[in-house]
């Protein structure tokens, strides 16, 4: 044994193995008497050999300062340089006040234009801003859900918000499967808080209202709002809130509650729970009460301020919102709405997981299968395709023939045609000659008629005249003849 | 608070899209409290940590993660004093929750004993990286899980600590190929061990070495060049590049000095004081590993290393589908391979890729 002789004499070294320095307890199966074991021991038996398998990790305590009490400040400074993001989704009737809420909330003028009240049907407008308050940068995306409960029909009126809010889901969800991915870097336009804008009628929430709500409950975080407060005197507004929350209950909407969990803001998250829903006015113009410049919108019967808690619930909307909750938003979102979208979908695709006995990689022979299933839809579709192909071109074939043979059939009428043409032609022709011949035949009768006609006449002058008379009447007749 | 206008800081590594229009606001409005609420639950929350030491045995691995934590970690070994060396090489994880100041840690170290121990180190370094892969393996299969639980445990190894014995030379071959295969899995921070065996001369004189033979070898050690992110970082790194490897000395007696009652080793000659930068540079050890760089190097490991294993693991086993709708940007191989599962031992194949294929790392 090397060890120094002071080391020999001196209690042992609770991290050197007991049994080498005094080795006739290395036969001892039970672990050393308590009662002079150092206090940074830990409690369990720490000559037990240590394995592989891990249970339960044992608390240790520190012998000084070691230093980690920085780690969430460095988490803190790796999350600065890569900056949040947060998108607020704006539902709400056209003019209810969403644009100047979201400009009074962040205290900036967000360049929008007037929606008009004649959209075709809900149309989602996103709008992507860049903040920066001291080292945060905040890339803040609104989107506003144009055109919501103007149309006569509002039967669909949830739906391209409902197609919206999926498919951000879906684009996250694409890039958190691709081989190649780049998580970290990843612009996430996913909705972490949907503002839904409720009509101060003072009565109850119409049936768009819930309707909408309900379909939206499992998707976002809901935080309803009642907009321009400043319509309800207070006790319609105390009994209008008790009535929202009524219904809300009794139809199952789950709207976003914020976490008590934590100590540091359950008292604060468990009043404001029992506020909801918020009575907000907006304003971005600034009205001079006091001797103070404040937000507030002026009437001829006072002056309501947007930060006065008596007058709205403006404030406690910024706080919950912003200042206490944001992160807790984007955690919900990613950790239960997004998640909850991305079972259904892998669902939906025939994913499972492994369950218990099989293998653990049952997924990839589920991929494989549907790798196989698509291959063969595609060599079916090939096929299907040639076939057509190959039919097209046997029709087309057949219509050339028949074209063709109708060409042929015209072709040898038209022959039979001609040849009769010229048939007759030729019968014509020869009719022609015969009476030429004929008419000759009868003119050489004439004249040789004619001649002995005058022979006679020479003789019997008088006949002559008779001839004479009679010769010229006998040329008309021949004459006549042949016509 | 004043209005501030938006200026990209130059070490915000996201693009802003085109159509993103920076805003002034006008007053306070308090975003800045994300910050607060990000630290609470980080709190509740707790960290984790997972640290391997790997060494030859009686470099002093056990004792300076004791140093390193103030806490009795691992128990270290004596050597030569009847412990039998083990035939192969094992590893053994030990897990602590340690706290402090609020601030909740759950701690597990991997000890490597028989490393290099045997008379042929031949793929010695395979049982460390299978170990690595298959931590790497857990987390992926939890991953793609399609009821994932909230918060995935992470049991991925953040750091290596690779001690070099103190030969006063130059890197051995052991722990060139070691480092080469090391360096691409995970943060591999190497030590000079037992620095006390080298002055002072001898000391910067073998560190200029190793560090020559790293730049020889391509050996990235952490911190890693390529993964600087602005000029701060890149200060703030090179000045720890150029220390690395420290010379560490670990102790985890106390002895009194001067009134003081300090960490160190007591010889004839002195006393050797850990915490004492003109002795040994342990502390810049401690707060590399510990005060500055810890998030770091979760990050690194999660963001590049996992990622790099996650690409491998799903090219090989064709996890994804292929056609519309899905983005592959994999090339479908001929082949099909049978179909892998966990396992603890290592695979000699994915070693070699590794070695030879550079191409896929984002450096």
């Amino acid at each position: 044994m090397a060890a120094t002789d002071l080391e020999r004499f001196s209690l042992p070294d609770p991290g050197c193995d007991s049994r080498q320095v005094w080795p006739q307890w290395s036969g001892l199966k039970q672990p050393f008497p308590r009662n002079w074991r150092d206090s940074r021991f830990s409690p369990v038996d720490v000559w037990a050999p240590i394995q592989n398998a891990e249970p339960e990790p044992r608390s240790l305590s520190l012998g000084g300062h070691v230093g980690f009490d920085s780690l969430p400040d460095q988490l803190v400074s790796k999350s600065v340089t890569q900056g949040f993001s947060f998108n607020i989704l704006c539902v709400g009737e056209t003019g209810i006040g969403k644009s100047t809420l979201m400009n009074t909330l962040f205290n900036t003028t967000f360049e929008t234009e007037e929606a008009s009240h004649h959209e075709e049907c809900v149309r989602l407008r996103p709008q992507t801003y860049d903040l920066q308050e001291s080292n945060v940068q905040l890339k803040l995306t609104i989107v506003d859900a144009v055109g919501f409960g103007d149309q006569i029909n509002k039967d669909e009126s949830y739906r391209p918000i409902v197609d919206y809010i999926d498919a951000q889901f879906e684009n996250y969800l694409q890039e958190e499967l691709k081989i190649r991915r780049s998580l970290f870097d990843y612009h996430d336009t996913r909705i972490h808080v949907c503002l839904y804008f409720i009509t101060p009628t003072g009565h109850s929430l119409k049936s768009l209202d819930l309707v909408t709500m309900k379909k939206l409950d499992s998707k976002v975080n809901i935080i309803p709002i009642i907009a321009k407060a400043d319509t309800i005197s207070k006790s319609e507004l105390h009994k209008f809130k008790i009535k929202i929350m009524g219904e809300l209950v009794s139809n199952g909407v789950q709207i976003y509650q914020f976490p008590t969990d934590d100590e540091a803001v359950a008292e604060v998250n468990a009043v404001m729970n029992a506020h909801l829903p918020f009575a907000v006015v907006g304003s971005t113009e600034e009205v001079k009460v006091g001797n103070k410049l404040v937000r507030a919108r002026q009437y001829p019967w006072g002056v309501v301020q947007v930060e006065n808690e008596n007058h709205c619930d403006f404030v406690k909307l910024r706080e919950m919102l912003i200042r206490v909750n944001m992160e807790d938003l984007r955690e919900q979102t990613h950790s239960r709405h997004y998640e909850l979208y991305r079972r259904c979908k892998l669902e939906e695709m025939g994913f499972q997981d492994s369950d218990g006995d099989s293998q653990p990689f049952s997924l990839q022979e589920t991929y494989e299968a549907k790798r196989k299933e698509f291959l063969s839809e595609l060599q079916r579709k090939e096929e299907e395709m040639r076939q057509m192909f190959v039919n097209k071109v046997k029709e087309t074939e057949l219509e050339l023939k028949e074209k063709e043979r109708e060409l042929h059939e015209k072709f040898e009428h038209l022959k039979r045609v001609h040849q009769e043409e010229k048939r007759k032609v030729e019968e014509k022709r020869r009719e022609l000659e015969e009476e030429t011949n004929a008419f000759n035949r009868r003119k050489a009768a004439v004249e040789a008629l004619q001649s002995q006609a005058l022979h006679a006449t020479s003789q019997q002058p008088l006949r002559k005249d008779k001839d004479k008379k009679k010769v010229p009447q006998l040329k008309q007749a021949l004459l006549q003849n042949t016509y | 608070m004043d209005p501030l206008r938006q200026s990209p800081s130059p070490s915000s590594s996201r693009a802003s899209s085109p159509r993103t229009l920076p805003c002034e606001m006008l007053g306070y409005v308090g975003i800045e409290a994300v910050l607060d609420q990000l630290k609470i639950k980080a709190m509740k929350m707790g960290f984790e940590f997972n640290i391997m030491v790997v060494g030859q045995s009686g470099l002093g691995k056990s004792t300076m993660v004791n140093t390193l934590f103030k806490s009795k970690m691992c128990k270290s070994t004596m050597p030569g004093l009847g412990v039998p060396t083990p035939q192969t090489l094992q590893l053994q994880s030990v897990t602590h929750v340690i706290e402090e100041s609020g601030v909740k840690l759950k701690l597990t170290v991997t000890d490597t004993p028989g490393f290099g121990d045997q008379i042929n180190n031949d793929k010695c370094w395979d049982p460390i990286l299978g170990y690595i892969s298959e931590q790497y393996e857990k987390y992926l299969q939890e991953e793609i899980l399609i009821t994932r639980q909230r918060h995935i445990p992470d049991t991925r190894v953040h750091c290596c600590v690779y001690f070099v014995p103190p030969t006063g030379h130059c890197l051995r071959p052991l722990d060139i190929e070691f480092l080469q295969r090391l360096c691409r899995t995970v943060n591999v921070v190497p030590v000079i061990a037992r620095a006390d065996s080298l002055t002072i001369e001898e000391r910067e004189a073998f560190r200029h070495r190793i560090q020559e033979n790293l730049k020889t070898h391509g050996i990235e050690v952490y911190p890693q060049k390529c993964f600087d992110e602005d000029i701060n970082d890149k200060i703030l790194n090179s000045k720890i590049r150029e220390r690395i490897p420290f010379a560490v000395v670990g102790a985890d007696r106390e002895h009194i000095v001067n009134g003081r009652c300090v960490l160190g080793r007591k010889t004839k000659w002195g006393i050797i004081e850990v915490e004492n930068m003109a002795h040994c540079e342990f502390p810049l050890l401690r707060d590399l590993l510990i005060r500055s760089h810890l998030q770091d190097l979760k990050d690194i490991t999660h963001n590049v290393h996992y990622e790099n294993y996650r690409i491998f693991r799903l090219n090989e086993s064709h996890v994804l589908p292929r056609g519309p709708g899905w983005v592959n940007l994999a090339p479908a191989p001929a082949s099909i391979p049978a179909p892998a599962g966990p396992q603890a031992s290592p695979r000699p194949p994915k070693v070699c890729w590794w070695a030879k294929d550079n191409s896929d790392e984002e450096c």
